[in-house]
């Protein structure tokens, strides 16, 4: 059945765009994960809020003007202007950085030599924080997002594949653009790791505190600048998913997308947050299109991942390509 | 002054290793329970059993659970809503196809059902550990709400896909449906509640809690001098899964009413419960109760103070609960990570001392 054939092949392609975009979010989670042992849930959190702010900006909103509505009785919502794309992101780009000093100076130096389970819940408080704060700053209406990316069928692919096949592939533009940003970013990221002064020294932090800082590392400056960079991966992750599904509270939902992917990649590796994303992608789509959808009801996206990651791990625990777990008394 | 021990023999075992070896804290205990049986069921109306008295006793049932696994065995769950859900759908089960059975076993039941599909998910637990276990628990959050959403059987094929709960009586007072009154429900929850405290208090200052808390504080460790680290996990995630049962079929058939799974049981539920324990305090039976009675206060207060006497539209106020909340569990876990339990603990500290600390 050639047919069906096509329609897996479909489905396995859109599947890996939407594994891209998984990855996308879980690698904000690695670089935080990696460099100072905190295990960040609020990295959905910070994408809806990139994107709340980025919208915001763009559209010329008044920070907080409903809160400053509701206790002064004012009237405003609008600069009246409209913000380019490209300087808006700058800007955004200059409140998340704003926001990594401000999480590590006011929470996360508090808490250094915590158990991890304290800092992860202390990351859970944060989600919520900025989850109220974004919706205070911006409003909580769901926003649409345009940044001049392309959207809609790419015409290319459903004429090939129609010639081919005789059906016609849909595959957004928007995705395959989103494939190729987050490639970029992914290869980026290994290149300032590996390359540069300030690379090597997230490195050497990642792989021991203690000696990173008797020779000359700054945590504070490392920390900071990790979660800054978290910040602009979950910049691009808002970008990508807003554009696709609009700013809105869902957004925040990718993270719990993001933590399978980790799972089966394992927390401290980059190529792992890549190749997971990229097999829940694709397994749950995959999974949804052969046995959810006609046996077992639908909609079993929302816990194959889940699923996959937990039966994976019970043999293989810390992930596919996580550093061994070695314990100690 | 108040607050002496000496003076205070113990001329037996059994006073010796009583819960509440302080006489003032005895005294305080059985205070609190006089006015909790004998004084609130006449003053209540349903306003308050609705808004404060039910949450507030059926949230601390699940916090005690969840308290158990993660305070006293360190596994951390977020799958308490998924664990609710499978007590309130047991309990909604039980009381359509036993109509004649008592309420008491039904809710009892639907607490061992739980624990037995609690078991099942916390056998990966011996494999996983810390966030890859926290993330594993995620799992059964997903599937079981999925799985009640998606399964007609579990709703009974009604239309509408919500379970709503049938008038049911106990020792001829209805407790559950659309004639109830304030003080019956009040009581059927205090009952369940005083009887999870009691167990718990009790498991968890006895050989089962020493070696919950072992396995917790390391486990490896725990394996070398005796502790057996498969029974120890999986008696916490039963036990645990046990009390979320119980709460989740309350939540269901006494405060509800009809539940529609996805809202009610969803992952916001798993956190809210987790938050309870970490402002009320990890590892302490009362800690369960300050952070049950602190978040279910926290949204009344503000709805109070912000809507009715500040006039604010209610969805600023809604988002300003969520900032609040955030802030005072960041808060809290800067300035005391054991929570309100452990501010009590110093209090208490303190008053043995008062008015001479030196």
């Amino acid at each position: 059945m050639p047919e069906q054939l096509a329609f897996a092949l479909e489905v396995t392609a859109n599947g890996l765009m939407a594994g891209v975009l998984y990855a996308l979010v879980a690698l904000g989670f690695v670089l935080i994960y990696k460099a100072s042992g905190i295990f960040n849930y609020a990295q959905g959190v910070m994408a809806l809020f990139a994107a709340l702010t980025l919208a915001g900006i763009i559209d010329g909103q008044v920070p907080f003007s409903h809160l400053i509505n509701a206790v002064l009785g004012t009237d405003v919502h609008h600069f009246g202007w409209h913000v380019p794309a490209f300087l808006a992101i700058l800007l955004t780009m200059v409140v998340m950085i704003a926001l990594a000093y401000a999480v590590q100076r006011l929470v996360f130096r508090h808490l250094v030599g915590q158990e991890p389970i304290i800092l992860f819940m202390a990351t859970i408080g944060l989600a919520y924080f900025l989850e109220g704060v974004g919706d205070l700053m911006w409003g909580s209406d769901i926003k649409s997002m345009d940044v001049g990316l392309p959207q809609g069928i790419n015409a290319w692919i459903d004429e090939t594949t129609f010639e081919a096949f005789g059906y016609g592939f849909f595959i957004d533009n928007l995705d395959i653009v989103a494939s190729i940003i987050a490639a970029l970013l992914v290869i980026g990221l290994v290149m300032f790791a590996q390359y540069t002064k300030q690379g090597r020294a997230m490195r050497a932090v990642a792989d021991d505190h203690q000696a990173a800082l008797s020779v000359g590392v700054s945590l504070n400056f490392i920390w900071i600048l990790v979660w800054s960079l978290a910040g602009f991966v979950a910049l691009v992750a808002g970008i990508m998913w807003g554009t696709k599904s609009g700013v809105q509270f869902s957004l925040s939902l990718i993270a719990l997308k993001a933590l399978p992917v980790l799972m089966l990649g394992g927390f401290t590796s980059i190529p792992g947050a890549i190749v997971g994303g990229l097999i829940i992608g694709v397994g749950e789509k995959l999974f949804e299109f052969l046995i959810g959808a006609p046996f077992l009801g639908g909609a079993t996206e929302n816990w194959f991942a889940y699923m996959l990651a937990l039966i994976f791990l019970v043999f293989r625990p810390q992930g596919l390509f996580g550093e061994k777990i070695i314990e100690r008394v | 002054m108040l607050y002496r021990e000496s003076g205070d023999f113990s001329s037996s075992y059994a006073e010796d290793s009583q819960t509440f070896p302080i006489k003032f804290d005895r005294y305080r205990y059985y205070f609190v329970m006089f006015i909790a049986i004998a004084v609130i069921p006449f003053l209540i109306n349903d306003y308050w059993v609705n808004s404060l008295f039910l949450p507030f006793l059926i949230y601390a049932i699940a916090a005690i659970g969840l308290n158990i696994l993660v305070g006293y065995c360190g596994q951390v769950s977020l799958g308490t809503g998924g664990f609710m859900a499978v007590g309130a759908y047991a309990c909604y089960k039980l009381m359509t196809s036993f109509p004649d059975v008592s309420m008491l076993v039904h809710v009892l039941l639907s607490g061992l059902v739980t624990a037995a599909v609690g078991v099942l998910f916390g056998l990966p637990s011996l494999r996983i550990k810390g966030f890859y276990l926290a993330v594993a628990t995620l799992a059964a959050q997903f599937f079981l709400v999925w799985l009640f959403n998606r399964v007609p059987w579990f709703y009974n094929y009604s239309a509408s896909g919500q379970i709503s709960a049938p008038e049911r009586t106990f020792f001829g007072i209805n407790i559950t449906g659309a004639n109830t009154q304030a003080w019956a429900t009040y009581l059927f929850c205090l009952m369940f509640v005083i009887f999870s405290a009691y167990v718990a208090r009790n498991l968890t200052r006895g050989s089962v809690g020493r070696k919950w808390m072992a396995i917790r504080d390391m486990d490896i460790a725990a394996e070398i001098i005796g502790v057996n680290p498969l029974r120890a996990k999986l008696t916490a995630f039963a036990i645990s899964s046990f009390f979320i049962g119980i709460s989740g079929a309350l939540f269901f058939a006494i405060y509800l009413g009809a539940v529609e799974v996805g809202e009610v049981f969803g992952i916001q539920k798993s956190f809210l419960v987790l938050f309870m324990i970490i402002i009320g305090g990890l590892g302490s039976i009362f800690g369960s109760f300050a952070g049950a009675a602190f978040l279910v206060l926290l949204p009344v207060v503000l709805k109070i103070v912000g809507v009715d006497w500040l006039g604010w539209p209610t969805d600023i106020v809604a988002h300003l609960q969520l900032v609040i909340v955030g802030g005072l569990i960041i808060v809290f876990l800067i300035a005391e990570p054991h929570g309100l339990a452990q501010l009590w603990r110093v209090a208490k500290e303190k008053l043995r001392l008062w008015p001479f600390p030196h």
